[in-house]
């Protein structure tokens, strides 16, 4: 009777008090600056908490130096984009140090280069990590690379009404940002997706590392799926009639949950940094 | 019983294996795909964004010392694998192997690293995140 007594307890501790994936380092300890934790094997996975994506998540495929993860500029004919005449006249002008017409870093014409923003979505193809914090009327989302941020609004408010150089808010005009204008909407419980519209013309954005083109006149849709616990599936669906005939997919990540405490490493694009780099390593091994 | 312990042993091969490299930055157009292995003395070692430089001065067969500079890429790609901001000082006997550029002059992608001690640095980190997904 003790015996099942003891088991009953240690049943309902485990209930009440479930095992944090986190709590086997020390309190006081100081993860890796590197998130790095791996997918959750199949018999570990928990279920997914309802309509939340708060927390710090990391994949593998964050870094689409060739190109969206979809459709890798590799010059397979199934990762060939579908450009209007001006979307492939736009590409033919981007010179990128990735891809299949990269060119040495000393001739590139990629903005990223001289550390301007990058732009919406182009924030989702390069060294993507983040960390998201929610409440009832918006999701912020953290991204490491350049510590930029963003807003989703899921209040219910008015999805903005796209207009030539900018947009409509409820009866105003706004001008255009590096993220544009997001809002989303819970699809059920573990679904949010989100729509963007406002963002930069394309003399100033790119969507990828390879030079892929994408104006003012995209529509972008994100789908934020909570597979489970640890584990969030990231899609991206580009609508650029400007650009593109017809929209396509771009990314569907899976992204692990990463350890909360973890105090990331610096991952800044300055000026100064890089103009040293440029006069100790890019230029010379560029052939300047 | 044999076969679980191969099964065990697959996987734990499995889960050390290094991930693919996805490369950034300066681009596939500049470095080669062969390897040169430098034996050098450490004269810098530049821990930033957006890419970690390590300077060395390497003696030749000819007995003039020639100054590489190797590159890695970004502090929290090459953490990872080994790599910190103190991982070298001036004076440091290393061996490099690097992707050197292709156009002949000494500069080179960081492909592994032997220090005075023995041990050895991974080329690149597995990056950001996750792997084998």
């Amino acid at each position: 009777m003790v015996r099942v007594l003891m088991l009953m307890v240690g049943l309902l501790s485990a209930l009440v008090f479930p095992v944090n994936a986190f709590a086997q380092n020390s309190p006081t300890t100081w993860p890796d600056p590197v998130p790095d934790r791996r997918p959750v094997a199949e018999k570990d996975k928990k279920p997914a908490p309802r309509r939340t994506i708060a927390g710090m998540w990391g994949s593998r495929w964050g870094n689409q130096a060739k190109g969206v993860q979809l459709r890798p500029n590799d010059g397979s004919p199934e990762n060939e984009l579908p450009y209007t005449p001006y979307g492939r006249q736009l590409y033919q002008a981007h010179r990128p140090v990735e891809g299949l017409d990269a060119v040495p870093p000393a001739q590139t014409n990629d903005p990223r280069l001289s550390c301007e923003p990058l732009g919406f979505p182009r924030y989702n193809h390069y060294d993507l990590g983040v960390q998201i914090f929610q409440d009832e009327y918006k999701v912020a989302i953290l991204y490491h690379y350049d510590n930029r941020w963003r807003f989703i609004w899921t209040d219910g408010r008015s999805f903005p009404k796209l207009l030539d150089g900018g947009v409509d808010i409820d009866g105003q005009f706004r001008e255009q940002r590096f993220f544009g204008y997001s809002v989303g909407r819970w699809v059920d419980d573990y679904t949010l997706e989100v729509q963007t519209v406002g963002t930069l013309p394309e003399d100033r954005v790119w969507l990828d590392n390879t030079g892929r083109p994408i104006s003012d006149k995209a529509r972008i849709t994100e789908t934020f799926r909570r597979l489970d616990h640890d584990t969030l599936e990231w899609s991206e669906t580009i609508d650029d009639p400007e650009i593109y005939t017809r929209p396509w997919q771009a990314m569907k990540i899976p992204m692990t949950l990463q350890d909360p405490r973890t105090d990331v490493l610096s991952r800044y694009c300055s000026p100064y940094e890089t103009d040293a780099y440029n006069k100790a390593y890019g230029d010379s091994a560029s052939g300047k | 019983m044999r076969n679980r312990l191969v099964i065990v042993f697959s996987a734990t091969i499995g889960l050390l294996a290094p991930v693919p490299v996805i490369a950034h930055h300066t681009g596939s157009t500049l470095l080669s795909e062969t390897t040169v292995t430098l034996k050098g003395v450490v004269k810098t070692w530049l821990w930033s964004n957006p890419h970690c430089l390590l300077t060395l001065e390497v003696k030749g067969a000819d007995g003039q010392v020639v100054q590489w500079v190797a590159e890695a890429q970004a502090p929290n790609s090459i953490y990872p694998a080994g790599y910190r901001p103190n991982s070298f000082k001036p004076g440091d006997q290393v061996t490099v192997t690097v992707n050197p550029v292709t156009n002949g002059r000494p500069y080179g992608r960081i492909a592994s690293v032997v220090l005075a001690d023995g041990s050895k640095l991974g080329g690149e980190g597995r990056g950001r995140g996750a792997a084998a997904q």
